[in-house]
């Protein structure tokens, strides 16, 4: 008989800032962090607003250890997120006490920390090829292989591995069990999760710190979200708190949000050995791969029928089906194919229920935060289950055959969430939630 | 019982060749892949040579080269291993595939930045005045200047994406990045999905390739490539005293992994069976490996005790349990001495009885995809009874005193072989495969 495995901790990061509260006070109340970009001036581009963290709500350097401080210089933004989330978590979940006598050994805490694909800081490379530039304004290679790189930093390359954002945890919180680093967009948060309920469950870990995180606020990762058509122009006339709307047939596509951020994922036994609170319990986890009919990596089988085996996949692995599912969180991105592939799985699945059972949206109110999506959605059905609560939904109009339109939050008998997430290129994760006392 | 799992198909595209045979040849006539760069002007670059993949054409292993048109040069070379792997498992003409049950985790690295591009936008769009982008400019150049599939093939999953769409591939699909012990990590959560029943069979592997400007530039700053003048095919020295730095590869190792059961049922040759797989962080520090050891030794002993191999008893032959390791050995001056360090801590009096090799020697460091070839290299030492050398290792170094099989291939009967991979950063993992008994 496997592991039982619950989450003892929270530490999502989001527009709203770091930790549980900023996001679930926003989540019930119905607001949104999308604003119009302040990082740098969005003019050049279509869609000109996203879910940023202001500086005066998140500082890497205010969460790290002081032996760390110096750390902080070669961490990417998407690495402070995860940061920052780890140390949100730990405390959450009450395992922020005494390094010296840590209540899980080093060598039994796993960390997966999901991650995009990250781009070094523009102005940073810029200066230094700039210092190569010839005459007819191109870089000279020759230039720059003798002397225009040494204007990079030694450490340059480390700043923006992926697997920096699990390499910065694990040194800090000195976490020495598995630690992987999957990279498999809105899918990565989900499939994380799910590896460390697997390392678990092979007993190679007691703990995990599990997660994703990933900022694409930045020019050369809206432009690449841009080309893949997958941002939501914003017309001048509009809110920017109303342009993302989960699977609104006026749905015009994505805002990006920064962050994600890290959940404490435990075994039961010694969840429950050291008195720690539980959220709720991970019944199952299931991963698919879906069609890609024409263009790989862009476009999704239509029918979702992968996403719907995924969410099929895990409730069997959770011992329930559809008519015991209290909620669903999709991604619900509000970009129309994708929108399109995850409605058609949830029919699939829900058949003649499926416009009763209740979605949790959060794109609206954070932004798609891309490799950090998953845990956003994690830490709101986690959160919702502990407090049997159904957060607000914003923007959305009728949709036919979903419980999709806005509607504010409300108390609701919550035993069951399934959790599904679909990745750009078609990895699709699904994780059905139980509340802890439900047998 | 735990479910075993067995390889079933092996590919891959390297830098001495694109056939299990040819590559294998060359391993063992220890022949070496490095040449100077001639993908981009490198010729001031403190390290202007590298392992490229030569004369490569990804379309004869696809079915409709069309769907493929926009594959980034590591997916292409992922299509190439993907394909060979599968066609040797056989498992197109199995009419039971249930493809559901048919999953992927490799771990591929990032697609290659399109950097004409990026620098012909950066210069066009920077304020020398204020020192930095303006970026509404950067915008409108950049929706000229850069291709659509060349910035959207950069992201990581791309690879897997395409493998599940040639193979029809609908089951758990993950891509890891874990540096340089990415498709060591893939191969052994692979074989854990196995094991657990999530899937009957799985494709796993590596792909990469950072033989590029910025990726070249990146490594040389961090000071991690060999910048040896002379003979280049010699720059690459793994274990040996005058070792300076790893020298950069690129393709990829792809692999069919089954449940035993299944491969049975539908009548599969087995290969080898992947017995043991461990996996540790170092949490040390980014930039170097923990001194002792300990992350790689602690990957090391867990692999070896979910194999049931105890390192420290003899077989019947005489010899250590573990008949050859293939090393992590990059050839920095790190790395091949904390590698030694962990191998002694693990295997104590038995260590120096243990043959061990670093194919980086002759195909360079293909980093994401390094385990994977290491993986099949492995496979190969068992099915022909001959381990690659270490080439250039022409003078010991008095502090690395194990058996490195130096400059020449040997002859051996090989039963279980180990395969390490380490991280920067600090990641660590290692497998056990053996002959299937």
């Amino acid at each position: 008989m496997s592991r039982r495995i619950v989450i003892t901790g929270l530490g999502p990061v989001t527009g709203f800032g770091v930790g549980l509260a900023p996001l679930w006070e926003a989540m019930v109340e119905g607001r949104s962090a999308i604003r119009r970009i302040e990082r740098f001036d969005p003019d050049g581009f279509e869609c000109r607003i996203a879910a940023e963290i202001r500086p005066e709500d998140f500082d890497v350097r205010k969460v790290v250890p002081k032996k760390h401080r110096k750390a902080t210089k070669v961490m990417c933004r998407d690495t402070a997120l995860a940061v920052g989330g780890a140390a949100a978590a730990l405390a959450d979940a009450g395992l922020d006490g005494d390094a010296a006598e840590p209540a899980i050994e080093p060598g039994r805490m796993g960390c997966h920390i999901g991650a995009g694909l990250i781009t070094a800081e523009a102005n940073e490379l810029c200066a230094a090829l700039w210092t190569s530039r010839d005459d007819d304004g191109n870089v000279d290679l020759q230039h720059w292989g003798h002397t225009g790189m040494t204007n990079l930093t030694p450490l340059w390359l480390l700043k923006y591995l992926p697997n920096m954002l699990a390499c910065h945890v694990t040194i800090i919180h000195d976490c020495r069990g598995p630690s992987n680093t999957i990279t498999c967009c809105e899918a990565s948060s989900g499939l994380s999760i799910g590896e460390s309920v697997r390392v678990i469950q092979r007993d190679a870990a007691d703990a995990c710190l599990s997660g994703g995180a990933e900022s694409k606020i930045n020019i050369m990762s809206m432009h690449r979200q841009t080309i893949a058509g997958r941002l939501a122009p914003t017309p001048a006339d509009r809110d920017p708190a109303t342009i993302v709307r989960p699977f609104d047939p006026d749905a015009t596509g994505t805002v990006i949000g920064e962050g994600g951020g890290i959940i404490v994922v435990e075994a039961a036994d010694v969840a429950e050995r050291r008195g720690a609170e539980v959220y709720a319990v991970i019944a199952g986890v299931a991963a698919t791969q879906s069609f890609c009919p024409d263009t790989v990596g862009l476009e999704l089988d239509p029918a979702g029928a992968e996403i719907a085996d995924a969410m099929d996949l895990a409730m069997t692995q959770a011992g329930v089906g559809p008519d015991d599912i209290d909620a669903v969180v999709p991604l619900g991105s509000s970009i129309p194919s994708v929108d399109r592939a995850e409605a058609a799985a949830i029919k699939r699945v829900f058949g003649s229920r499926s416009a009763e059972v209740p979605l949790i949206t959060t794109v609206p109110n954070t932004g798609n935060c891309n490799a950090g999506a998953g845990t956003v959605a994690v830490a709101v059905a986690a959160n919702a289950i502990k407090t049997q609560t159904l957060p607000a939904r914003l923007n959305t109009g009728a949709v036919e055959g979903l419980a999709a339109a806005a509607c504010p939050s409300r108390p609701a008998e919550l035993k069951w969430v399934l959790v599904s997430q679909t990745g750009q290129g078609g990895q699709n994760v699904a994780m059905v939630l139980q509340r802890k006392d439900v047998a | 019982m735990m479910r075993r799992v067995v390889v079933t198909g092996m590919g891959w595209i390297t830098p001495l060749g694109h056939d299990l045979d040819t590559v294998w040849t060359k391993l063992i006539n220890g022949e070496s892949g490095v040449k100077p760069i001639d993908r981009f002007d490198a010729s001031t670059f403190p390290t202007p040579y590298a392992a490229q993949v030569r004369d490569y054409d990804y379309r004869q292993y696809v079915r409709d080269p069309a769907i493929h048109r926009h594959a980034a040069m590591n997916t292409q070379f992922a299509l190439g291993a993907a394909r060979q792997a599968w066609d040797q498992s056989c498992l197109g003409s199995f009419d039971g595939l249930d493809l559901r049950r048919v999953g992927i985790y490799i771990g591929a690295g990032e697609g290659v930045l399109d950097f004409d591009a990026y620098a012909k936008v950066a210069m066009k769009s920077w304020d020398p005045v204020k020192a930095e982008l303006d970026a509404p400019e950067w915008a409108r150049q950049a929706a000229v200047t850069m291709s659509r599939w060349g910035e959207i093939g950069q992201e990581p999953n791309m690879p897997m994406s395409h493998i599940a769409r040639e193979f029809g591939i609908r089951g758990p699909a993950y891509n890891c990045l874990t540096a340089c012990a990415a498709s060591t990590q893939a191969i052994g959560e692979a074989v854990d999905i196995l094991r657990r029943g999530d899937a009957d069979v799985m494709i796993s592997g590596g792909t990469h390739t950072m033989i590029h400007v910025l990726g070249v530039t990146g490594f040389i700053r961090l000071t991690a490539l060999s910048r040896q003048g002379g003979d280049c095919t010699k720059a690459s020295r793994p274990f040996d005293r005058g070792r300076g730095g790893f020298v950069m590869g690129e393709g990829a190792g792809m692999i069919v992994l089954e449940t035993l059961e299944h491969a049975e049922r539908r009548g599969a040759t087995p290969l080898a069976e992947i017995s043991g797989y461990g996996s540790s962080a170092d949490a040390f520090r980014i930039t170097d490996m923990h001194p002792q050891g300990l992350g790689p030794a602690a990957a090391i002993i867990d692999a070896l005790k979910q194999a049931g191999l105890d390192p420290h008893a003899l077989g019947a032959d005489g010899r250590p349990l573990v008949h050859y390791i293939s090393a992590h050995g990059t050839g920095t001056k790190e790395n091949d001495a904390v590698e030694t360090l962990a191998i002694k801590q693990v295997f104590g009096d038995n260590a120096p009885k243990i043959p061990i090799s670093s194919i980086k020697s002759m195909m360079g460091h293909l980093i994401a995809a390094a385990g994977a070839v290491e993986l099949i290299a492995c496979v190969q030492a068992i099915r022909h009874g001959t381990l690659p050398p270490t080439v250039n290792l022409d003078v010991p170094d008095p502090e690395l005193d194990l058996d490195y099989i130096p400059n020449k291939a040997r002859h051996a009967e090989i039963e279980v072989c180990l395969s390490d991979s380490f991280g920067f950063g600090g990641q660590n993992d290692a497998l056990v495969v053996q002959r299937l008994v």
